[in-house]
């Protein structure tokens, strides 16, 4: 359902896209073809050079559209027979991260991922996709399935950071995420993890260790947020598109640092722009990688997880 | 902040303020009037009020190992700016502000020695340090004294003040919680006891990571112990927070800690439980 939410930088393509629309419409009573082909060659030109030349900050609007496919939409169309499970047997259902089976391809897996709203009503629902500690502990109940069952696990990361509640630090928000990242790290079964719009922090990193981390090319993923970067750092919320481009939290940053492995491309204007091409793209990275990752025995398997993570770092040596 | 301690650099801090001839200092809980005599004695704790001062790396490895014991390594590991970081001043310049300020080499010490004749691996965070945040530094670090533990078939234990990631070295520092926790997978497989303890404040990435992580977790009294600090809470839900809210005494009895322990029984503590876990 798409919200008529419109970006900034995306306005002068849609008034184009528009305009032709309107000439169409007079088509009837008068040859403009080649008008309106020479104004949609405009169109591909101008969205083109926009989409080509995005600042980090964009692409930080970008992943934020509200039209933007969520985890379970993909669980609904780039997987198949999806079947949600509910709840971390210990506390509540956290509704902020979606769970459950699904088959890729034919093949079952499991599948998580964090789980925004669409309007506000859903949105208070998912907590902005904010999870809580069961969130957390709801995927290690997963991982616990996955390993019992031999079946490979797929990520999806989308979430604004942990939420950072009285409650939810009462129930250990810390230690819900850092117990995951312990047996995420340990796990004899395939790992996939694909950043589909926003990774903020340790909120994302939670369900985020795997042998492939992969980023859709309008997502980010970075330590904080760049308004609460901008709020710390700067002391104001006035710096978030210089906090974003110090940050460098956009797919290519993080290709080109080597944090991640692969940037998986959106239809041209995002993700929402063509949500069928979207999950089709993903389905096809998705069993390619799988593909890969089932050659490798299982044991070799982890032990080359933890050295990927190990080698993630930056730093020199003095004499 | 232990003052009397540092002979080699100057220290420009606050606590450096209260003290100006170096001889008493005071409690800022209950205002005890507190000399440096009886400061050292008492573990850099309050008398009256069993405030817990903050201390460094170099008073934890007084504190808890045998004498002479302890051997630093990996001294020569520093902060790189991989990605030029400049918020209002570049990385550079705290990075080199730290250093000056501070006698550590970055956030977490790291070395290996005994307590009760029984060796451990061990890292201790420094708070003074870009307010202990972790780092690529922090995070190899740690990385290597986990692998030394598991070569030399240690117990690891680790010591926490840290106010989270270190922002300027962006994703490397979120990274950094993935790389700790992949090494302590490891480390459990290996069956070697790894104890945390998580001194004022332990909280953020740190905590979300390998400080609670221990196979026996331990706090200090009072301690600060969050994944989001207090501030981001209040401003998040607009209420007043709980009394003792985050701290150590709540965090144990939510279940996240095994045990709070006094400064002064910290070294007993640790033997105690590696007599029983080894
Ligand atoms: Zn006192």
């Amino acid at each position: 359902m798409a919200s008529n939410f419109t970006l900034e930088f995306e306005k002068p393509v849609l008034e184009l896209e528009k305009k032709i629309e309107e000439m169409r419409s007079l088509a009837g009573t008068l040859d403009i073809e080649p008008q309106i082909a020479e104004l949609q060659l405009k169109v591909e030109e101008l969205r083109a050079d926009i989409y080509n030349n995005l600042t980090r900050w964009q692409r930080v609007q970008i992943a934020r559209h509200p039209d933007r496919p969520y985890s379970s939409d993909y669980f609904n169309s780039t997987f198949g027979n999806f079947i949600e499970l509910h709840g971390d047997r210990s506390f509540r259902d956290d509704p902020a991260i979606v769970c459950g089976l699904a088959d890729l391809n034919g093949e079952s897996v499991i599948v998580v991922g964090h789980q925004k709203g669409r309007d506000t009503k859903s949105n208070v629902y998912r907590n902005f996709g904010m999870p809580n500690p069961e969130g957390y502990r709801k995927a290690s109940r997963m991982f616990d399935l996955a390993e019992k069952f031999d079946k490979p696990i797929i990520c999806l990361l989308d979430t604004p950071g942990a939420f950072p509640g009285i409650e939810a630090e009462d129930r250990g928000q810390a230690q819900a995420i850092a117990a995951n990242l312990l047996k995420m790290s340990r796990l004899p079964v395939p790992i996939i993890v694909i950043v589909i719009g926003e990774g903020a922090s340790g909120g994302a990193l939670g369900i985020g260790i795997g042998d492939r981390i992969l980023m859709l090319e309008n997502s980010w993923y970075s330590v904080i947020a760049p308004e609460s970067c901008s709020s710390i750092l700067w002391r104001s919320w006035d710096y978030k598109e210089q906090a974003a481009e110090s940050l460098q939290l956009t797919a290519e940053d993080l290709k080109a640092n080597g944090i991640i492995d692969r940037i998986i491309p959106e239809p041209i204007g995002g993700a929402h722009r063509n949500t069928d091409l979207m999950s089709e793209i993903l389905k096809s990275v998705l069993i390619e990688e799988l593909q890969e990752l089932k050659k490798i025995p299982i044991k070799e398997l982890v032990r080359l997880r933890r050295e990927k993570f190990a080698a993630m770092g930056v730093w020199e040596t003095i004499s | 902040m232990a003052w009397f301690l540092r002979s080699k650099k100057n220290i420009e801090d606050s606590q450096q303020r209260e003290m100006p001839d170096g001889l008493f200092t005071k409690c800022p809980t209950c205002d005890e009037v507190i000399y440096k005599r009886q400061f050292e004695e008492q573990l850099f704790t309050c008398i009256k009020c069993n405030h817990h001062f903050r201390i460094g790396s170099e008073e934890y490895i007084g504190i808890i190992f045998d004498e002479n014991s302890f051997t630093e390594t990996d001294t020569n590991i520093r902060s790189s700016d991989p990605l030029n970081f400049v918020d209002t001043k570049p990385y550079t310049e705290r990075l080199a502000d730290a250093y000056r300020r501070t006698d550590s080499a970055d956030a977490l010490t790291i070395g290996y020695g005994t307590i009760e004749g029984r060796e451990i691996s061990f890292g201790c965070m420094n708070f003074d340090f870009v307010g202990g945040s972790m780092g690529s530094v922090v995070g190899e670090k740690f990385y290597r004294a986990a692998k030394r533990a598991i070569s030399r078939k240690t117990p690891l234990v680790i010591i926490s003040t840290s106010g989270g990631a270190r922002m300027q070295e962006a994703i490397f520092s979120l990274m950094q919680m993935a790389k700790t926790s992949a090494v302590l997978s490891e480390l459990a497989e290996a069956k070697l006891p790894y104890i945390s303890i998580m001194t004022d404040p332990t909280t953020g990435g740190v905590s979300a990571s390998f400080a609670m992580l221990g196979d026996v977790n331990i706090g200090e009294p009072k301690a600060l112990i969050a994944f989001a600090g207090p501030r981001v809470v209040e401003q998040t839900i607009r209420k007043k927070l709980p009394e003792g809210f985050q701290r150590a005494e709540s965090v144990l009895k939510n279940g996240f800690l095994d045990m709070i322990v006094h400064r002064k029984d910290l070294r007993a503590t640790i033997s105690h439980v590696l007599m029983l876990l080894t």
